[in-house]
Order: C-alpha cells, then sequence, then structure tokens
C-alpha cells in the first residue's frame, strides 16, 4: 500500500469470519448442514439499519473489495476505485458488506475447505450452487447482521445476476438493485468460452479429477490457461491495441537473428496466468463458471423476463460499457427492456469506456458521475439518513 | 422560451397516474413535475451524459437512449401518452420518430420552436441571415437543431401522414406577440404545442 493511506481510502481492514450452524438447502437438493463466510465491512451502520449496502463479487472475486490487509500489501480490494470516503459508495454514509460467496477460495466455505463428513477437502464434490444459493446465503447473511432491508444491492457481471436475483427472491429486503456490465442469462458464446476454461483445468494432469488437494499438487498450467482465455475476452481489442500493440519483450525480426520472439501481450498474460493460479481454487472457478452458464433469470417464470421482474419491487440502476463484448450492451438493454415492460423504476447509463469488460472495476469519470448521483439520490431519498446516528460496528450484532 | 408555460400546457394534457414516455427529456423537469402533480409513471430518454446524471439526482427513470437509432425496444400502444419537447428539430429524420411515438403511444405531445415566427423571418429577409436569437442561439454550422420547420410545416405533415391533431396551443414570449399570437400563430408564436393521436 502507499506510505500514507488516502484520504478516500478505507485504509487497513479485517475480514472476519461468520458461522452458521443452520442447514442451508441447495438448488441441486444436497444440503450444506453448517457452513461459514469470511465477509469485510466499510462504514458504519446507522441506527435504523438503514444504510447497508451488499456487495456481490463477481467470478473471481472474494470478500476484499476495498482498503489494504496490511502494509505490504501491493494492491487494494478489488473495489476500491468506487468504495471508501467520498467515493460513490461512501463509507462516510453507507455500511458496505461484502462477502467472500459460498464455493469460494478466499475463506468461505468451498471445495478447499474440509469437507466434515471425509476430514478431507471438499475438492471436486463441493455441491454445485445457483445464484439463488448465494442470494440465501447472502439473505441469511443479512439476519445475523440486522438489516432487514439493504438500501442496495450492487455487483458487476456475476455480482449483477446475484443483485437481480435479490430482486426477485426477497423483493422486500432491497430498496435498490445496481447492476453492473450484466445479463439475465449467458450467451453461447459466453458459455463456450467458459468451457474452454474448464476444459483447461481438468485437462491438466495436476488436476487429478478434482482431488489435487488431497494428493498436494495444483494444476497450475490448466488454472493459469482458464484465466488468460478469460481474461483476454474480459479486454477489448481497442484496450489490447493501446496497451500491447505488436510491441516485442523479447527478440527481434532483424534479419538473420533466429532468438525467439516474445510480444508484450504474451509476457502479460502470463504474468496474469501465473499470478491467478497461485491465489485462486481450481475447482472454485469450475463452480463460479457452471454457476454463470446455469443462470437464466427468467427460466422459472415461464421464460418471461417481464413476468420475473414483475416480481421485483425495488428501484434498479443498470449500467453497461461501450466495449464490453463479454456482457455487451445489448444484455443490459434487454434487462432495461424488460424492467420498463414490468412497469419497475430502472435508470440505464451506457458507459463510454474502451476498457472491455473490465471497465465496471476501474476508473471512469462519467461511470463515477452516475454512480455518485444515483447514491446521492439513495441517501436522499432514505429517512433518518445522516452521520449523526451512525452506531459502532460492534453494536451491529456481528 | 417560457418552459413552465410549455409544461403548464402539457400538464392539462395528461391523464392523472397514466405512463408517461418523454423523449429527449433532459435533465428531467417535465417528469418529475408531472410525477409530483399528477403521479404518472414516467420513463425518460436522453441521450446527453450530463442531462442523465442530471436526470437521475431528479429521481425520474432515465434511460440513456440514441432516438435516431429508433424505438423498436418499445411495444405498440405501451404508453399513454409519448411526449417530446423541444426535440423535434435535433432529429435525423423528425417524421419516423413522430410515426414511432404514435405507434408507441395512445396520445402524443410534440412541442417545437417555431421557424415561422416573424424574427427569424426577418432575420433572413432583412439580413440574409439565418437567424440567431434568445431562444435559438447556436450558428448555423454548430446547431444541433437540423430540422426546423414552421407551425405551417408541421400541419401539412400531420396531413399527410393522416395525424389527427387533437389540440394546439401557441406560445409567445413578448408583446406585442402574446397579444396576437392566436390569430395568426405561425408568424407570432415562439413554441408550437401539439397534441396528437393516430
Amino acid at each position: 500500500m502507499p506510505d500514507i493511506i488516502p484520504e478516500n481510502s478505507v485504509g487497513i481492514v479485517t475480514p472476519e469470519t461468520l458461522y452458521f450452524d443452520e442447514p442451508l438447502e441447495l438448488a441441486c437438493g444436497r444440503i450444506l448442514p453448517d457452513y461459514q463466510l469470511v465477509i469485510e465491512t466499510y462504514g458504519e451502520l446507522n441506527s435504523d439499519k438503514s444504510n447497508a449496502i451488499l456487495i456481490c463479487h463477481a467470478l473471481s472475486g472474494h470478500h476484499h473489495a476495498a482498503g489494504y490487509h496490511s502494509k505490504e500489501d501491493q494492491k487494494p480490494g478489488w473495489w476500491d476505485n468506487h468504495i471508501g470516503p467520498g467515493k460513490p459508495f461512501d463509507t462516510n454514509r453507507f455500511f458496505i458488506v461484502s462477502p467472500n460467496n459460498l464455493g469460494g477460495c478466499h475463506g468461505s466455505t468451498g471445495p478447499n475447505t474440509t469437507n466434515p463428513e471425509t476430514g478431507k477437502p471438499w475438492g471436486v464434490d463441493f455441491p454445485p450452487l445457483r445464484v439463488r444459493d448465494w442470494v440465501q446465503s447472502q439473505a441469511r447473511l443479512a439476519d445475523r447482521l440486522g438489516i432487514d432491508q439493504w438500501a442496495a444491492v450492487a455487483g458487476g457481471s456475476l455480482g449483477g445476476m446475484q443483485a437481480m436475483r435479490w430482486a426477485l427472491e426477497y423483493p422486500n429486503r432491497l430498496r435498490h438493485a445496481i447492476v453492473i456490465a450484466s445479463a439475465m442469462k449467458l450467451s453461447a458464446q459466453n458459455i463456450a468460452f467458459n468451457e474452454i476454461a474448464r476444459d483447461a483445468i481438468k485437462s491438466d494432469p495436476d488436476f487429478r479429477d478434482g482431488h489435487f488437494l488431497e494428493d498436494n499438487t495444483l494444476p497450475r498450467n490448466g488454472l493459469a490457461l482458464a484465466r488468460k482465455i478469460g481474461h483476454v475476452t474480459y479486454l477489448s481489442d481497442q484496450l489490447m491495441g493501446n496497451k500491447f500493440g505488436r510491441e516485442l519483450r523479447s527478440g527481434s525480426f532483424q534479419q538473420g537473428q533466429d532468438t525467439p520472439v516474445e510480444f508484450q501481450v504474451e509476457s502479460y498474460l502470463r504474468h496474469q496466468g501465473d499470478a491467478f493460479s497461485n491465489s485462486f481454487d481450481a475447482n472454485t472457478y469450475l463452480l463460479m463458471t457452471k454457476a454463470l452458464d446455469y443462470f437464466d433469470l427468467a427460466r422459472e417464470y415461464g421464460n418471461d423476463p417481464v413476468k420475473a421482474f414483475n416480481h421485483a419491487l425495488c428501484n434498479f440502476l443498470v449500467v453497461s460499457f461501450s466495449t464490453d463484448w463479454r456482457f455487451a450492451p445489448e444484455r443490459s438493454q434487454e434487462i432495461v427492456k424488460a424492467l420498463i415492460d414490468a412497469n419497475k423504476n430502472v435508470s440505464y447509463a451506457a458507459i463510454e469506456s474502451n476498457l472491455g469488460h473490465d471497465a465496471f472495476l476501474l476508473p471512469n469519470e462519467r461511470y463515477e458521475h452516475v454512480l455518485y448521483a444515483y447514491m446521492n439520490r439513495m441517501a436522499n431519498e432514505t429517512p433518518g439518513f445522516n452521520q449523526t446516528d451512525i452506531v459502532s460496528p460492534s453494536e451491529a450484532s456481528l | 422560451m417560457n418552459m413552465r408555460t410549455d409544461f403548464d400546457i402539457i400538464q392539462q394534457w395528461i391523464a392523472p397516474k397514466s405512463r408517461v414516455l418523454d423523449l429527449a427529456c433532459g435533465d428531467g423537469t417535465l417528469l418529475k413535475n408531472l410525477k409530483e402533480a399528477k403521479q404518472v409513471e414516467g420513463y425518460g430518454l436522453e441521450i446527453d451524459p450530463e442531462k442523465i446524471t442530471a436526470a437521475i439526482t431528479n429521481t425520474i427513470n432515465v434511460i440513456e437512449t440514441n432516438l435516431d437509432a429508433g424505438l423498436s425496444q418499445f411495444p405498440d400502444n405501451s404508453f399513454d401518452t409519448v411526449v417530446m419537447t423541444q426535440a423535434l428539430q435535433v432529429m435525423r429524420y423528425p417524421h419516423l420518430v413522430l410515426e414511432e411515438m404514435l405507434r408507441i403511444g395512445e396520445k402524443c405531445i410534440v412541442t417545437f420552436p417555431n421557424f415561422g415566427n416573424w424574427r427569424a423571418r426577418t432575420s433572413l429577409f432583412i439580413h440574409g441571415r439565418m437567424p440567431v436569437t434568445k431562444q435559438l442561439t447556436y450558428q448555423w454550422y454548430d446547431t444541433p437543431n437540423i430540422h426546423f420547420c414552421t407551425v405551417r410545416d408541421f400541419e401539412s405533415l400531420c396531413t399527410e401522414r393522416n395525424i389527427l391533431i387533437k389540440h394546439r396551443e401557441f406560445v409567445a414570449e413578448r408583446i406585442p406577440d402574446k397579444q396576437i399570437k392566436g390569430i395568426w400563430p405561425n408568424l407570432f408564436s415562439d413554441t408550437a404545442i401539439y397534441l396528437l393521436s393516430k
């Protein structure tokens, strides 16, 4: 982290682990007898508990959304651009709750935690999860924190899918759903990319049919390859052109030279893949991509998104980015159309950006203006919403 | 132009609790007024980023939309009223937008600056220059207003396209225009306001 903590950073944060001993019945029919969720919270819950925002993470995300875990941290949390004092998700005004989802690999119960029945890591035997399972576990998290109704549930990509599912499953428990760079269901192309990524993992000999932890090995190559594939789809052609072009990292095309040539983009991808394969669990990657593939907001509503959204009571903010081809603006426009046809409150901003799908994580002046305006409006419409009635987190019955 | 007069007239034509679509809604002032005065369920379409942000602040449902790309996402007769204030002249194909409005709405309200106003005519006639007025401050080369029309132009388009004019109102800002706009609207009104249906 920087030597001096910036004024708009939440600073050093410490995750907490919450245990849940009430069995959780999953969409697949299996039951998790008990589980734990690792969460981080930023800001303070006000006395009438009306200022809480749930942040839902995407495919490779986790609970560490803002601030630093220690002074040695190189990088802050994944949404630090937008969460902090004076940032759009303003921790001076809102109480931000950011869990690591079930099935994750950063401390919440998942494939890399111990299966109580066998005493071994769950591995590939961890039950398959759907977005609704996360939403259900997040509702229990809200119960635990004493939050009857979120001011907002917000997320990008797979996180946006959770926000939409919240609106349908627990319509009375959120006032706003903030759905960024998301979709009501994946396209065939999206599923195809996910399948290639899964194949990459499964074909690594060190995957050991998903039991690599028991064998004390890691399918690093497979996971790195999966990440490389995913990463390319999160960027835009334009961005990769600007950032790397055809620059060489080593070698040359000079006549008479036969040293191997490496493009900058190759080196960048290798770095991305390697870093990821050391910090992420391969089974979690399989589980998360499957949850993405299976998600279809309107499936149980006769495949009619208007019927689905008829159940929602909250207001919606939908945001897309121009060069996002993984969750293209058209997908967001489909959400908006269904919401209008269902007569729900919705605003939509189509942000110009050359950063592809990753734009939802990154700074962008217009994106921030839209978020600021929406969050201000949220704060203004909430009765009893000011800084003076804030209670300390210890009183918030964690 | 006196926006209030414009909006007051529109407000009279909107049924309470009806569903309103406002094309080029700007910062959402009209919809905000309609929400407060008539409890309408409203959506505004806008393309300008700053206006979209302002409309969000105004707690309006604002949808970023390029009207020139068509409105096929809106089903037939899905709104009670489709409104477009002071934006017909910036459309690439105003007649097609009008058709879309009539397809989507049971009725439509359109307001536009009247280019037949004597001040505009005088500018062109006496000075031989494209009019630059208090209301229309752009130079010919940088104006977003690419399809000006007069009251008579608009009404002849309605006749050609079998669009029913249910009401018309004219707004003039200055004296003597105010007093005599009713006699000769095409010469004296600054703004024309029409209630249309199929």
